[in-house]
């Protein structure tokens, strides 16, 4: 296609992303309670509310949590059935691959609906620690998909060499595999995180009576009208995102993550 | 280090958390939610173990028929939308530079990261009478008075196409970008303009790809739920927000089970077209 017309159509999709974002932007440095955009006066008093008015403080601190938690934990799950996969030959073992990719796949509403009907079962509907593992088993995805990529990245030739030299699974695994995968458990991490801050209806239908998540208060709040401090989180997430993720494709490969191949190919 | 089978039983030993977690976190709450939708309801919410095709039959009423219909025209429609846009961009995004290409990449990631929630509300504002972009048209003249664009079809189908609108380049990109680039060089070298050859050589060579990204966005546009609700009227209502209201708010679990459990049925028959429909292409 010829250049100017990409640009065009570039800056078209821009700003059918961006337009959002910067209505809300506008909205969010609003003077007055009411919303308004163009914005009436400035202020960053909204987002001081996020910090001092306990509700939001509160809802913004459970959300944290459960993002640091549940990506941890959806870590913990992937990297050892990540490593497995690579390390030996089992083909039956790629049902567990297959099970950490369904509930991702799924709509959403599925595995949450799950969740709560086991939750309820079991009887520990409500428990705040239900949400770690409900964020963990629907994002075990993203990780999964990481590391996967990242062991097929390294060069068996190396493993062998510490074989040769009398090394075993453990000391090789931590010497020469451990260093090498370490940039992909750091990005399968940030991705689940960045989800699991921004998730609703898994934490909204497992734990939403008794916990409330910045998107569940967000969604609460809406019901009762608007305020900006709506719009001063919602700026705060998508930097927040824009922010992990930059510094995702800083300091490893995005593209190759997703799906291109590396650098040095091209 | 060759892969080799497992000689003893302690080599299984990495697979054993992993596997338990998912085996009693994920196939046992999909197995107990298919339990519960041949369960009978009770009053207040409480249900007990039963086999009925109750909930099936109430399902295939004709009023969760329309629902159903218009779930599934919504998502083909913002399945539609999405491919068509995504496409050349997502191919023209791949013959960028590997700079420009990161920054799009972030962008495009972080609007696939923002919760429904949040997207809903960023569209309800640009849509409002108070803070929307009418406001923009009257500054600029083109119209008199603001006024609401919500709520609407035509909003529910913005927000959605919104929302899976990164998701959608995501899924074309790792195809688009290791597509030959030489394919294109030939057919220029032939004489054919860019968006002759983008349409000659690409787009046919992309067919099966392109197939399997609709069904995928597809079932990604399927899964929402907020939106419709958010920017719509209650005739723009998706099988997803039935589902959670009567799981939640009308306690009926075994109805709401008996509906996901047919949306699962749906979109593994749809899994299974696009596997198909990548064997064909890998045939071919």
């Amino acid at each position: 296609m010829t250049g100017a017309l990409s640009k065009v159509y570039f800056f078209l999709i821009g700003l059918f992303l961006a337009a959002p974002m910067i209505v809300v932007a506008g909205v969010s440095v609003n003077a007055r309670q009411t919303l308004a955009f163009p914005p009436k006066g400035f202020s960053l008093s909204w987002y001081g509310e996020i910090f001092l008015n306990p509700e939001w403080r509160n809802a913004l601190f459970a959300s944290l949590t459960l993002a640091v938690l549940s990506a941890a934990l959806a870590v913990a799950i992937a990297l050892p059935l990540a490593w497995f996969l690579w390390r030996r030959v089992a083909p039956w073992a790629n049902i567990f691959q297959l099970l950490g990719i369904a509930p991702f796949t799924l709509p959403p509403v599925i595995t949450a609906l799950g969740l709560l009907t086991f939750w309820a079962t079991t009887g520990f509907y409500g428990q705040p620690w239900t949400a770690v593992v409900s964020h963990a088993i629907f994002f075990v995805t993203l990780p999964l998909v990481t590391l996967s990529l990242g062991f097929t990245a390294i060069d068996r030739s190396l493993v062998e060499a510490a074989a040769t030299m009398g090394a075993d699974d453990r000391t090789i695994f931590r010497t020469v595999v451990l260093p090498l995968i370490l940039p992909y458990i750091v990005s399968g991490y940030a991705f689940a995180f960045v989800l699991s801050l921004n998730e609703y209806i898994i934490a909204y239908m497992t734990v939403g009576f008794t916990m409330e998540t910045l998107p569940i208060k967000i969604f609460n709040a809406l019901r009762y009208g608007y305020t900006p401090t709506m719009a001063s989180v919602t700026i705060l997430f998508v930097a927040t995102a824009a922010v992990i993720f930059s510094l995702v494709a800083r300091f490893g490969d995005l593209p190759k993550l997703l799906g291109a191949m590396s650098s040095d190919d091209t | 280090m060759r892969r080799e089978a497992p000689q003893k039983l302690g080599d299984y030993g990495p697979l054993f958390f992993p596997a338990m977690m998912l085996i009693v976190f994920f196939v046992v709450p999909f197995a107990t939610m298919i339990a519960v939708s041949f369960f009978q309801r009770q009053q207040g919410g409480f249900y007990v173990p039963a086999f009925e095709l109750a909930n099936y039959q109430r399902f295939l009423s004709l009023f969760f028929a329309n629902v159903l219909g218009f779930s599934l025209m919504l998502a083909v429609t913002v399945a539609i939308c999405c491919v068509v846009l995504a496409v050349p961009f997502t191919y023209l995004l791949t013959r960028m530079a590997r700079k420009v290409q990161i920054i799009w990449l972030v962008a495009l990631l972080s609007v696939l990261s923002l919760s429904e929630v949040i997207i809903g509300f960023a569209w309800s504002t640009l849509f409002s009478r108070t803070a929307g972009i009418t406001n923009l048209l009257v500054m600029a003249g083109i119209m008199s008075e603001a006024k609401a664009l919500l709520p609407s079809f035509g909003a529910v189908l913005t927000g959605m196409v919104y929302q899976a609108f990164p998701y959608t380049v995501l899924v074309l990109y790792p195809a688009l970008v290791r597509l030959d680039p030489t394919l294109t060089e030939a057919a220029r070298t032939l004489g054919a303009s860019p968006i002759k050859a983008f349409f000659t050589v690409v787009i046919p060579a992309l067919r099966n790809t392109i197939t399997a990204t609709l069904i995928m966005v597809f079932i990604f546009a399927l899964g929402s739920y907020l939106l419709p609700q958010l920017l719509g009227r209650p005739q723009h209502w998706t099988l997803s927000v039935l589902i959670t209201d009567q799981a939640i708010y009308q306690s009926n679990m075994p109805f709401a089970a008996a509906m996901a459990v047919f949306l699962v049925l749906v979109t593994l028959g749809l899994v299974a077209l696009t596997v198909l429909a990548g064997r064909k292409g890998e045939a071919a």
